[in-house]
């Protein structure tokens, strides 16, 4: 079972228990993790589960899709270029341990 | 209402499948706009698919067969209609949208062409100046204290921003409240509200094919940004007056339902409008919660392209299936104390604008409407008070008020 380490914007470090079968966001919503809105379910159409990916784990993640491209640039926190949308984000087991940063804001 | 199970019928176009439940319940009928809330636990707890009698249709009410069949878009199709009508037998209403009534990979383009229109990117475009008429809305309500808060708020209010925001002529406009609720009806059965309503389009369906045109379209404006993707390539030249319709005919009544569900519930729950009010941050969120408490969108239909199990049972080819979506957004298997209205409550997941490839596409704009409006009332007002007789106005597929008297107070 895959961890993965939140960082909040205060610094403050939280790490929740994720399945393999699920994305980044769905287990931060169901750990109800303050920091990760998913306004539209994981549809990938609203840019409001958005986080920083640790530089070490940025390469080992699935590929960005368009879709999620076209989503960063609205995003509410500035994009760098180590965002991703944690909807996008399917947990595997070589994901354990997994570090993201949240942004300050999601809308 | 009654909810027994037929073992005496085979599968048929006639009747209800073996084991199915079967139903008489009208999702169409007065009873159902009046209260679904009761007839909707009917439906989930008779089992995961009824069968509705009176329309030989199935149903699915719960939240995770609803969820299940909307993110199965290839089984349970959008081209043959998302209305009653199957479009395999018989005619559109009017020409087929090629967006909402269309699959992949036919769906795929012309979606991301919505999608990028109404990108977040854009909705930051609009946000200051939908902030600043909501503002306005708010003290031009409290100067006047009593009003009907469908027509003078939950209308007035999406009527001074999305006609502008889409670039339409001032000429017509009232066209607008009319051609969507017709585009709702329709998607219901042949009763009396669907075909009253087509009755009496004609001059509603002129004015929004005209307005779709190039030429009618002020630069800048939603309505534009489509036809400038038929100059880049990504649709044809035919195309962007029927995605510029589709914006037209669920772009105004959907955030007037939803906009009047907020306000219907911070006037019926004050305990939850004094929460808006310590922290105005939860407007959006507040808004969010009253599209999953009313669902303002309450029914869409898909039909199954090839024969398939769903929750145990076998539904054959070219079955239509109505999703229940306000119900699955109360079914206590997904939300805890479903039936409260919590400004607080974590609502991703709600199916309030669906889910999947069709989830509404102009999400970010209703979302925005909402916010902006409830902030200002959370910023300016300080009690909502209910004073007259609140009039239920029905639609075969939105739910929302005909009338909601109010008298405000100011911060």
């Amino acid at each position: 079972m895959p961890s993965i380490i939140f960082i909040h914007p205060d610094g403050r470090r939280q790490q929740i228990e994720a399945s393999v079968d699920e994305s980044a966001m769905q287990a931060a919503t169901r750990h109800d993790l303050s920091g990760i809105l998913a306004e539209c379910g994981g549809n990938a159409m609203c840019a409001t589960c958005h986080v920083y990916v640790d530089e070490g784990w940025l390469a080992r993640l699935p590929t960005m899709g368009g879709d999620e491209d076209a989503l960063l640039d609205g995003a509410a926190a500035e994009r760098q270029a180590n965002s991703r949308l944690s909807c996008q984000i399917r947990l595997a087991a070589d994901l354990d341990g997994l570090v993201l940063s949240l942004p300050d804001r999601q809308t | 209402m009654s909810a027994t199970s037929r073992t005496d019928h085979v599968a048929s176009a006639q009747g209800a499948p073996a084991g199915v439940p079967s139903l008489d319940v009208d999702p169409f009928s007065a009873e159902f706009f009046e209260d679904p809330h009761p007839i909707h636990q009917v439906l989930r707890e008779a089992g995961p698919l009824v069968w509705l009698d009176k329309w030989g249709v199935y149903g699915v009410a719960r939240y995770a067969e609803v969820h299940a069949v909307l993110n199965d878009p290839l089984t349970f199709c959008s081209s043959r209609g998302v209305g009653l009508s199957d479009f395999a037998k018989e005619k559109p209403w009017r020409p087929q949208s090629i967006i909402l009534e269309a699959d992949p990979p036919a769906h795929t383009r012309t979606r991301a062409v919505l999608a990028q229109v109404l990108s977040p990117t854009a909705m930051k475009g609009v946000r200051e100046h939908f902030t600043a008429m909501a503002a306005a809305k708010v003290d031009e309500l409290l100067a006047r204290r009593s009003f009907d808060a469908v027509a003078d708020l939950a209308e007035a209010y999406p009527l001074s921003v999305f006609p502008d925001a889409m670039g339409l002529k001032q000429e017509g406009r009232e066209n607008l409240l009319p051609y969507a609720s017709l585009v709702f009806n329709a998607f219901g059965p042949p009763n009396q509200l669907r075909q009253e309503a087509i009755e009496r389009s004609a001059p509603h369906q002129a004015y929004v094919a005209a307005q779709c045109q190039r030429e009618n379209l002020a630069p800048g404006g939603f309505g534009a940004c489509i036809h400038a993707r038929a100059d880049a390539g990504d649709i044809t030249a035919d195309e962007a007056p029927l995605l510029v319709r589709s914006l037209l005919s669920a772009g105004l009544d959907t955030t007037v339902n939803g906009i009047g569900a907020a306000i219907y519930c911070l006037a019926r729950f004050p305990d939850q409008l004094a929460r808006l009010r310590g922290d105005p941050t939860l407007a959006r969120n507040a808004f969010e919660e009253a599209i999953r408490y009313e669902s303002p969108v309450q029914t869409f239909f898909r039909t199954t392209t090839r024969e398939v199990e769903l929750a145990g049972h076998r539904i054959g080819e070219g079955e239509k299936v109505l999703m229940f979506l306000g119900a699955a957004n109360r079914d206590p298997r997904r939300w805890e104390n479903p039936d409260s209205y919590d400004v607080t409550r974590r609502t991703s997941g709600h199916v309030g604008f669906g889910s999947g490839i069709h989830m509404c596409v102009g999400q970010l704009l209703a979302r925005v409407e909402g916010e902006v409006m409830l902030a200002a009332i959370a910023r300016k007002v300080a009690a909502i008070e209910i004073t007259g007789p609140v009039k239920r106005r029905y639609n075969n597929t939105l739910r929302g008020l005909e009338s909601l008297p109010i008298t405000i107070s100011p911060a």
